[in-house]
């Protein structure tokens, strides 16, 4: 075979029909006019060939090289099959799950993104986390609604047309959960990072600035000193913000990942409130009315509180500090030999951007500096690298972070001398995965 | 709740508050009926403040807002502000007038409330309890004992946490019944918020809560005094309370693990070689069995490659399945685990064989019923249309998920 295709490499390569047998031959010569019938000819061609050269070939190399496989040699599937879109089937792994026992009620529970398997710094879509407090919609666009009232010199209306005749900004950033990580300020509780950290994203959202829309509608700059935000579903989820945060850089948003919202993200408009936690993302955004005091909504009052050890509750602390991760290896894996490996993870800080994340792999003793990728953008994740030479010894990963403030992502002992260990937000403490000699990765609290 | 601005502009802003005011009173038409009903004056008034109105707007528009957008949108109805603008502040500015007694309030709980919260606030495992863990003492201080550093007290309930009457009043009116909200009247709202208050013993079990004595009532709560506000996490440009240091070599730590994943919780989350990718430098670990004696490499446990998920089944898989998530019966059922009332397959394991289980199940899915997998009711559903019902009746009695 390799000579007859050194006979006529340089020239017009033959039909195929020049590498069958006369009676594959004549079946592909039945059924030429058939498109897939010659498909069919080509492929039955090759696995005769590769049937022919047998186990010669497994000497000389691997099957994946030698024998060349069906989608080398076939024809492959036409555009437009499926007109949006799916991840390879070999990725159904990667999905967002549930945590067992988190919740008991799911249309008021959480799904975690699949850290440990992405890439850069943009979740996907249908990876991106999500939290209902009273389950999720798919709301008919054109009869939604935002409507901005209170300390107002012109109470209005928009229509989602009016919104997207506005001017749009696109930014790219994370979102978290106040209570990501939450279930471990006392003890580890959970085995992989899509648990422990899963309840952060990071997207491109467009939408018109809200301070576009305080203007539009002459917002009271004397008093108005609040904004609360309202959702149409049915918990009307509602969060006060600072007009300092509402007119620097929120967006009302209608896209992302340059795509319409996702219903389980708030389809057709949210609250993008960048650096502050999630909840006060307000999804299937209704409302937006200025204020002069604080509201004291359930989600600021009862929930999303932080309990100090005293007894009293830190109320309105919605900054996301700055906080790592290493997503591999990381927590339930397993490395599947020694020697090298690049350490990648994540970092954010909700008051700025990143400055630098270093590494350690012996339980915090000595770092290094990792490289951080590009772009580093303010409030969203920044994806870092390191390099590793595993000796195959048991060993305890690390990653800290320093954001443009110079703040430096605690440990967890620090934060629990701040707060206690009865608190269930905010916990943003440096992560320990310790790696065993057979190669497992654990979820480990080292300090 | 908020009063729109013209109506409180200082009067060093009294040229744009008599700018302001005929704009707003122009637009919304309930205002101009109102004019117009001045027998003889009405269209002469109602024109001079239009008129007004068109001065008002060109002299903001071109003072403050020359945006070429600025005028996309219209202007929001009285009546429209009215339906959304819900919301009750700590002040109990946005409480609407009424009132509802201890005994309206029990009423509504055993019928709306009680199948989760419980008949006395103290939920059944699924839903934060609402009563409990304050005390006599609480009340008089404001403050809760049972929050302190050292309580044994094991839950943290509402009653425990909240310092402002609005925020309950509120979140009951916008948010529950939890799988119809804002269907309560507002005697209701005070009513069921009333009957928390009794269980708490902050009111008398003969109280009726109203607008008049809501903050009154607020000088009660157990834990009144016990919210703080913390600025620096409030504020972007704030510091934040917790102070790490960079060290790179040589740091003071102590190599002792002090908490790890216990051995009984390695599966908790399932397998999670299943959820990691098939390739790649690194492999989710088998939790199914226990943790291999080598690295994969060494000729230790070999790492089984996952097969990859199929896509999970379509979600027409069955009519009844969309039809129980679409009228909320996976709020208190789901699909093979028990959440308020039982699974699905539970109750199809049940009633496996009954002759009439068909009919049987519709009536209990319409008519509700207790005592079969349990004290807690399963509250009559009559707003379930009766194909539905059917659908969902065959469908367990076919044998469920």
């Amino acid at each position: 075979m390799s000579k007859d295709l050194s006979d006529v490499i340089g020239r017009v390569l033959p039909a195929p029909e020049n590498h069958l047998s006369a009676e594959k031959l004549e079946l592909a010569r039945k059924a030429r006019r058939s498109f897939m019938g010659k498909a069919l000819a080509m492929g039955a061609g090759v696995a005769g060939t590769a049937a022919g050269a047998g186990k010669a070939l497994a000497a000389e190399g691997e099957a994946a090289i030698l024998q060349l496989p069906p989608h080398s040699v076939g024809l492959g599937q036409p555009v437009a099959m499926d007109g949006y879109g799916k991840p390879s089937k070999w990725e159904g792994n990667l999905q967002r799950r549930e945590s067992p026992g988190l919740t008991r009620v799911s249309q008021a529970s959480v799904s975690f993104t699949p850290l440990q398997g992405l890439f850069g710094i943009i979740t996907p879509s249908g990876l991106h986390f999500e939290r209902h407090h009273q389950g999720w919609w798919d709301i008919d666009p054109s009869q939604h609604r935002l409507m901005v009232n209170g300390l107002v010199k012109r109470e209005r209306v928009f229509t989602m047309d009016d919104l997207m005749r506005l001017p749009s900004v696109s930014r790219i950033h994370f979102i978290e959960c106040g209570a990501n990580s939450a279930p471990e300020w006392g003890n580890v509780a959970l085995p992989s990072v899509q648990y422990t950290h899963g309840m952060v994203s990071c997207c491109e959202f467009t939408g018109v600035l809200l301070s576009t829309l305080l203007e539009m509608c002459g917002y009271d700059k004397k008093n108005g000193k609040y904004v609360l935000a309202e959702g149409a579903d049915g918990s009307s989820m509602t969060r006060t913000i600072d007009m300092e945060r509402a007119m620097d850089d929120c967006i009302v948003a209608w896209a992302m990942n340059g795509e319409m919202l996702r219903p389980e993200n708030g389809y057709p408009l949210r609250l993008v409130v960048p650096g502050i936690q999630g909840v006060s993302w307000v999804k299937y955004l209704r409302r937006i009315e200025v204020g002069d005091q604080k509201y004291a909504t359930k989600d600021e009052a009862i929930h999303y509180v932080d309990h100090m050890p005293d007894g009293t509750h830190r109320q309105y602390t919605g900054i996301q500090e700055c906080k790592s991760v290493i997503t591999t290896p990381s927590g339930s894996q397993t490395l599947l030999d020694k020697g090298y490996y690049n350490v990648t993870g994540l970092a954010w800080s909700g008051r700025g951007s990143i400055k630098r994340v270093d590494v350690s792999v012996d339980g915090g003793r000595n770092w290094r500096t990792a490289r951080l990728e590009g772009p580093i953008l303010p409030k969203a994740l920044t994806r870092f690298n390191i390099d590793w030479v595993w000796d195959g010894k048991p060993a305890i990963l690390q990653s800290r972070a320093i954001d443009s403030t110079g703040y430096v992502q605690p440990k967890i002992n620090q934060l629990r001398a701040a707060r206690g260990t009865r608190s269930v937000y905010h916990q943003n403490a440096i992560q320990s995965w310790r790696v065993a000699e057979n190669g497992e990765v654990s979820n480990v609290q080292v300090y | 709740m908020n009063t729109p601005v013209d109506n409180m502009l200082p009067p060093v802003a009294c040229s744009l508050r008599a700018a302001a005011s005929p704009l707003k009173g122009a637009m919304p038409a309930p205002r101009h009926s109102r004019l117009r009903g001045i027998p003889g004056l009405g269209r002469a008034r109602g024109a001079a403040a239009l008129a007004i109105a068109g001065l008002a707007l060109a002299a903001v528009t071109a003072s403050a807002q020359t945006k070429p957008w600025n005028d996309i949108g219209r202007y929001a109805t009285p009546a429209e502000v009215k339906a959304w603008d819900i919301d009750v502040r700590p002040d109990f500015k946005g409480l609407p007038k009424g009132a509802g007694s201890v005994a309206k309030g029990e009423e509504v709980w055993e019928a709306k409330c009680a199948s989760c919260h419980g008949s006395f606030g103290e939920s059944n495992e699924v839903f934060t309890p609402i009563v409990g863990g304050t005390t006599k003492a609480d009340i008089e201080r404001g403050r809760v004992k049972n929050l302190e550093e050292g309580s044994s007290f094991p839950q943290k309930t509402t009653m425990m946490k909240v310092a402002t009457l609005s925020t309950l009043w509120d979140y009951i009116n916008r948010a529950m019944p939890w799988n119809a909200p804002k269907t309560l009247t507002t005697e209701e709202v005070y009513g069921v918020t009333a009957y928390i208050l009794s269980l708490a013993e902050v009111v008398p079990a003969d109280f009726t809560l109203s607008d008049e004595n809501i903050a009154e009532v607020q000088k009660r709560l157990p834990n009144r005094n016990g919210m703080v506000f913390y600025e620096p996490l409030w504020k972007v440009n704030g510091k934040g309370d917790v102070k790490n240091v960079a060290c790179m070599k040589d740091c003071p730590v102590d190599a002792t693990i002090r908490s790890s994943l216990p051995d009984f919780a390695r599966d908790a989350h399932g397998n999670i070689q299943e959820q990691n990718r098939v390739i790649g430098p690194v492999r989710g670990a088998d939790t199914t069995r226990p943790a291999p004696k080598a690295l994969p490499a060494s000729g230790g446990t070999p790492v089984a490659l996952a097969a990859p998920k199929p896509a999970p089944a379509a979600a027409g898989a069955g009519d009844a399945k969309a039809l129980v998530n679409a009228n909320s019966c996976t709020a208190c059922h789901g699909m093979k685990n028990k959440i308020v009332g039982p699974g699905f397959n539970e109750i199809a394991a049940k009633h496996k064989g009954r002759a009439d289980a068909e009919s049987y199940l519709l009536s209990k899915i319409r008519g509700g019923g207790s005592g079969v997998f349990g004290a807690i009711p399963m509250p009559p559903q009559p707003d379930l249309k009766e194909a539905d019902a059917r659908a969902i009746a065959q469908w367990i009695a076919a044998g469920a998920p």
